[in-house]
């Protein structure tokens, strides 16, 4: 068990938007070891719905050739941070889908640092953040390729709703390189929904949140697209957005 | 009743003038058709009795079917029984046709009062629609017009049409873009779902081609924010024969 027992501060930059009061509230964040050993292949799920503080902190580590798929959905509480250290072996292969869906005066972030080691690895982290009122959603994301780790394949796909210019996102893609042959793409993009497709919605007869709800719906998609147990990760953001879509201003 | 009663209807977009002083009545059974030159507010006008943000209505008064129509928000309109046809159809990664549609189609439904449709009856009225504008089922499960073409995206409005059933349909350029069997298609597809005695059609367009198979009962020229000339069907053809500059 790895447990860090200081309270970390603003200057430490993986917690530079950090609600630290709220986090102060569940220090210290014990580690959860999660670890896929050579050749095999595994899914998880991390769901927070509920409206408290949560701080989780996961340590991945994948083997030769071992695979996780891992899916997160933030989604309620008033402080959620989700922070992801991943090590990837030669061939193992890393896949994050995340949605992170906030209100009012929450503050949600996903924090990753994904490790290639080893040759051949791959990795693809799909992040969709969906702000309204005050709320505050935060991407900081590392990625490491190690000296000798070629053949790195590794992706970021990076993008933020702001349902109210009240609320904030702040999204930190980051890429420490140290070997030659590496592929590393990276996308970020913060936005508001598209006004020319709302009113398209709403020419049809839709009312403005069910318009907003149905974009929002396809926006987050891609973030749970293929993982097992699909529906019920989308049917809980569904009911969430449906949220947000209520209290946006 | 009458359909549509737009009274001195004045406009502007980001603060510039476009429309200054519209007026037209459309009863039920009428199809009318304004045409007019680049820049008259052709576009604007389907626009503002859609209800667009960005649109801001300055003056004057439309009634639809003896209710204030600006007063309502666009998906009101829609219920109350007006649908807006695009000039450029929106395209929205994500959405699937077939869900965005049975939700917009009982949405509007419970605006009225009316009980939902089920997921059965849903699919068999979209299927007699798309059938009706030869369109393929399977593009209406595919996103809202995304990879579409010019011709597959209109023809998707007409499917729209059909399965909303509106009393009005305002049909901004339903002709742009079209082929001469698409064009063909869309104006039998638009005679079929409107012709009737309880429903009426404003087809604003550019040219005389799409009237040759939608025959209106009143063409208008729209110039300048306004309509300075009416007449029957033969305006169109003189209008094709001389050009707008000549005979407005």
């Amino acid at each position: 068990m790895n447990v860090e027992l200081t309270l970390p501060t603003r200057k430490d930059e993986d917690f530079r938007y950090s609600d630290l009061d709220a986090l102060a509230t569940v220090w210290p964040v014990v580690r959860e070891d999660i670890e896929v050993i050579a050749g095999l292949e595994e899914s998880r799920q991390v769901i927070e719905l509920g409206e408290g503080a949560v701080a989780r902190h996961l340590d991945v580590r994948l083997g030769k050739g071992a695979k996780l798929d891992l899916r997160v959905l933030t989604a309620g509480p008033g402080y959620g941070r989700i922070a992801i250290d991943v090590r990837l072996e030669e061939g193992a292969d890393f896949t994050l889908g995340a949605a992170q869906l906030a209100t009012g005066k929450e503050t949600l972030e996903i924090v990753t640092k994904v490790t290639h080691a080893g040759l051949n690895a791959t990795s693809s982290q799909i992040v969709r953040t969906v702000l309204a009122g005050n709320a505050t959603g935060t991407y900081l994301g590392c990625i490491a390729v190690e000296r000798g780790a070629d053949g790195t394949d590794a992706e970021q796909s990076v993008r933020a709703m702001l349902l109210d210019r009240t609320a904030t996102a702040n999204a930190k893609p980051e890429l420490e390189i140290f070997a030659d042959d590496v592929k590393a793409a990276h996308g970020c993009a913060v936005g508001e929904l598209d006004a020319n497709g709302l009113f398209y919605l709403m020419s049809r007869g839709l009312p403005p949140a069910d318009a907003k709800r149905l974009m929002l719906q396809a926006f987050i998609a891609e973030a749970f697209a293929g993982a097992p147990g699909e529906e019920a990760l989308d049917e809980a953001a569904m009911a969430r957005l449906a949220k947000l879509v209520g209290t946006a201003l | 009743m009458t359909m549509l009663k737009i009274e001195n209807l004045q406009a502007s977009v980001a603060d510039k003038p476009i429309l200054k002083g519209l007026s037209l009545t459309i009863n039920p059974g009428e199809i009318h058709a304004i045409m007019g030159p680049n820049g008259a507010g052709k576009s604007t006008t389907g626009y503002v009795l859609g209800g667009r943000p960005g649109y801001e209505v300055t003056g004057g008064s439309v009634e639809f079917m003896g209710q204030d129509l600006l007063q309502l928000e666009p998906h009101e309109r829609a219920a109350a029984g007006l649908f807006l046809g695009f000039q450029y159809p929106v395209e929205i990664p994500g959405v699937s046709f077939v869900q965005f549609l049975r939700e917009a189609a009982n949405a509007q439904r419970k605006g009225r009062g009316e009980e939902p449709l089920s997921g059965g009856e849903f699919l068999k009225l979209a299927k007699e629609k798309a059938r009706l504008l030869k369109m393929d089922m399977d593009m209406l499960k595919r996103p809202v017009n995304v990879g579409f073409s010019g011709g597959e995206k209109k023809r998707a409005e007409m499917v729209q049409m059909g399965i909303l059933d509106p009393k009005l349909a305002i049909l901004d350029e339903t002709d742009s873009g079209l082929d001469i069997d698409a064009l063909r298609i869309c104006g039998e597809g638009i005679n079929s779902i409107m012709r009737a005695p309880d429903k009426a059609v404003l087809l604003i367009t550019h040219y005389q081609r799409l009237l040759d198979y939608v025959k209106p009962d009143f063409v208008h020229v729209l110039a300048g924010g306004r309509i300075v000339k009416s007449g029957g069907p033969e305006l169109a053809l003189q209008l094709e024969e001389e050009g707008y500059e000549a005979v407005a």
